[in-house]
């Protein structure tokens, strides 16, 4: 019975972490090309109803997914020319994409369907369906692999191994590649990338517009694969919490992975025991819903250490001073 | 005074005394939004009713913070709205702020009470109709164990889920009831995420009925049984057309008569508290095209046996506002 309640959270976890997963890495790239981007909330609010709406409207997903990869690479876009091109404040262009997000969903989605800022709920084909892992039916049965890969790994949508995937493809793109090496150059010394004769510009811009992507994908799998629709507001805080977590893994994709872990497992948790009784002392619901923020804060104060961001990050780069 | 002062007083004079002959009546939602599917619906459609049937029209406002309660309300008031109808027990503190200042408006608030000359407060015995679906779930059942989604751990949700463990246990005594409660915050009412991942820890846990009173996060909940092909229950309005065949029965709570009779009541209502029970009226549980097939005859009766024994004073169900505490549990 135990071991049932720890794979049924541990799967609840997989599906929780896998819009923070995509977010994390998203900012985690950003940031590396030393662009700071507090408005993956946003991108993954707008992403999220474009794919609700999209796959609404044509009956299939996948046209909904490219369609919030599209419009959030958009947004993307759009902090990248405030604040690469024009040398705005990275900060400011961040909370302009999260505000506006919050109120032009609303807005559209009222205009468009007339449910009160929501989208119709997604059926069929216009959900994502749960994919089955080669062999997981006739593993079941075998012990510990079998609930591991059955019970935890297996019957997920296709994103969640996607956003699995793309950690091993972020480090390898990042450390392995010369495109990485300059992207990370280019957030700690940009001068010395630009001395070399390679374009900073254009480096962040690509750094934007891979964020761009993985923040659709992630408001995509929150809309059509974790739920089944867009209502307003529907990321609730989990930009932020992806934001942490980048912190928390001192902008490393494999320490990313496990700090999302940990905040999709605390969710989980939380979810699943709402009322535990520790040492004869009843934890009220309140309490266990708190605790997800509570152990942010006590991480980012005392266990991570000294996170220091790219040192280039959050300033525009000015070529001559 | 010059002369255009003079007319300029005349023309606000005449603006102000046309307002008062409509006395178009007034409706504030609450922050759960006018289309959440449940409560401020149920309100809306009521609205709509008295406006289809008398002709008449209604202003109408949405908020967007809670922080917009008391300014919205003032703003009705002004406006020359009578009556103003207010949903929500959040917006009881609302009410005893705004309404000694306009002692000629009257106002209705729904699902709390405040004790001024010129409120009505609406109160529905939650309880009593969470007692019937409780029971249907528990005649549905088939694991032992049925479940509960609550938006925010307040005193009307916990009345809500207490009803429901009282009808279930009525039923069935050595049922289980998991009693779960989405977040603490307003975003609680807004988060099928979350809802949804609720419902499907619960049914991890057994659970083969859910009945979700928790307004726009009860739809991630409605679908999340869906999926899993159990049942759940609506909660409000009548939610079994969204989900046909999986959503068992909806605990209908009579908002939308509510509002209509407010409205039809017109300025100068009868003021005081208005007991929306079993006997009145005021609450049930939902029968239609959606789930008649999912309903037997036995337990039907069942249902219907206990109906009257409530009504009939011969079953009382504990409320769970009375004293912060529940049998069930």
């Amino acid at each position: 019975m135990d071991m049932m309640v720890l794979v049924q959270v541990l799967e609840s976890t997989m599906r929780l972490a896998t819009p923070l997963l995509f977010a994390c890495l998203a900012g985690l790239i950003s940031e590396r090309a030393g662009v700071f981007d507090i408005g993956l909330e946003g991108k993954m609010l707008v992403a999220a109803f474009m794919a609700a709406s999209i796959a609404f409207v044509s009956g299939n997903v996948w046209i909904g997914v490219v369609a919030a990869v599209g419009v959030s690479v958009l947004m993307s876009l759009m902090h990248g020319l405030a604040s690469i091109t024009f040398r705005g404040n990275q900060l400011i262009s961040g909370v302009a994409i999260n505000f506006l997000a919050a109120g032009i969903t609303v807005v559209i989605a009222q205009n468009w369907f007339r449910q009160g800022g929501r989208t119709p709920s997604l059926s069929g084909n216009a959900r994502m369906a749960r994919i089955d892992l080669p062999f997981a039916e006739a593993l079941r049965d075998v012990p510990v692999i079998g609930p591991i890969y059955h019970g935890i790994l297996s019957g997920h949508a296709l994103l969640v191994y996607v956003a699995l995937l793309c950690v091993p493809l972020t480090w390898f793109m990042l450390f392995r590649t010369r495109f990485g090496l300059r992207l990370r150059a280019v957030g700690e010394n940009p001068a010395a990338v630009d001395t070399a004769g390679v374009s900073v510009v254009g480096l962040r811009y690509a750094a934007v517009a891979i964020c761009g992507v993985l923040c659709g994908l992630a408001g995509a799998y929150l809309s059509t694969g974790l739920s089944a629709g867009f209502v307003k507001d529907m990321t609730a805080g989990r930009g932020f919490i992806a934001l942490a977590a980048m912190i928390f893994a001192k902008w490393r994709p494999w320490h990313a992975l496990g700090a999302v872990f940990l905040f999709g497992l605390l969710e989980a948790v939380a979810n699943r025991f709402q009322n535990i009784d520790i040492l004869g002392v009843n934890l009220p619901v309140q309490a266990m819903q708190a605790l997800p923020y509570i152990l942010t804060v006590v991480i980012l104060a005392g266990f991570v250490g000294k996170a220091i961001p790219p040192r280039a990050g959050g300033a525009a780069y000015v070529k001559e001073h | 005074m010059t002369r255009s002062h003079k007319f300029a007083g005349a023309a606000s004079l005449l603006a102000l005394s046309a307002g008062m002959a409509h006395a178009d009546p007034a409706l504030m939602f609450d922050l759960g939004g006018k289309f959440d599917k449940s409560f401020n619906e149920a309100a809306y459609n009521g609205a709509e009713r008295w406006r289809e049937e008398t002709g008449g029209s209604y202003r109408e406002i949405e908020m967007q913070a809670a922080a917009q309660r008391v300014q919205f309300a003032r703003r009705l008031a002004e406006a020359g709205s009578n009556p103003v109808v207010v949903m929500g027990f959040q917006n009881a503190p609302t009410l005893e702020e705004v309404a000694p200042d306009y002692p000629d408006t009257s106002f209705v608030l729904i699902d709390a009470v405040v004790d001024l000359p010129n409120v009505r407060s609406v109160i529905f015995a939650e309880h009593e109709g969470s007692y019937l679906v409780g029971m249907l779930a528990a005649m549905a059942n088939e694991t032992g164990t049925v479940s509960f989604v609550g938006g925010m751990e307040i005193p009307l949700i916990a009345a809500f889920a207490c009803g429901y463990a009282q009808g279930a246990k009525a039923v069935n005594p050595d049922i289980n009831v998991i009693v779960n409660y989405t977040g603490d915050t307003p975003a609680a009412w807004n988060d099928p995420v979350r809802g949804g991942e609720i419902a499907r820890a619960q049914i991890s846990q057994g659970s083969d009925v859910v009945f979700a009173a928790a307004g726009g996060t009860g739809l991630g909940v409605l679908q999340a049984a869906e999926d899993a092909g159990v049942f759940s229950i609506g909660v409000d309005s009548n939610q079994n057309y969204l989900h046909p065949g999986s959503v068992l029965t909806s605990m209908l709570k009579l908002v939308d008569q509510a509002v209509y009779d407010a409205f039809t009541d017109g300025p100068g209502l009868e003021t005081g508290v208005v007991q929306m029970n079993l006997a009145a009226g005021g609450v049930g549980y939902a029968l239609d095209e959606h789930n008649e097939h999912l309903i037997s005859d036995e337990m039907q009766e069942a249902v219907e046996a206990a109906k009257a024994a409530i009504i009939a004073g011969e079953l009382s169900v504990h409320d769970y506002r009375e004293d912060s505490a529940c049998p069930a549990f």
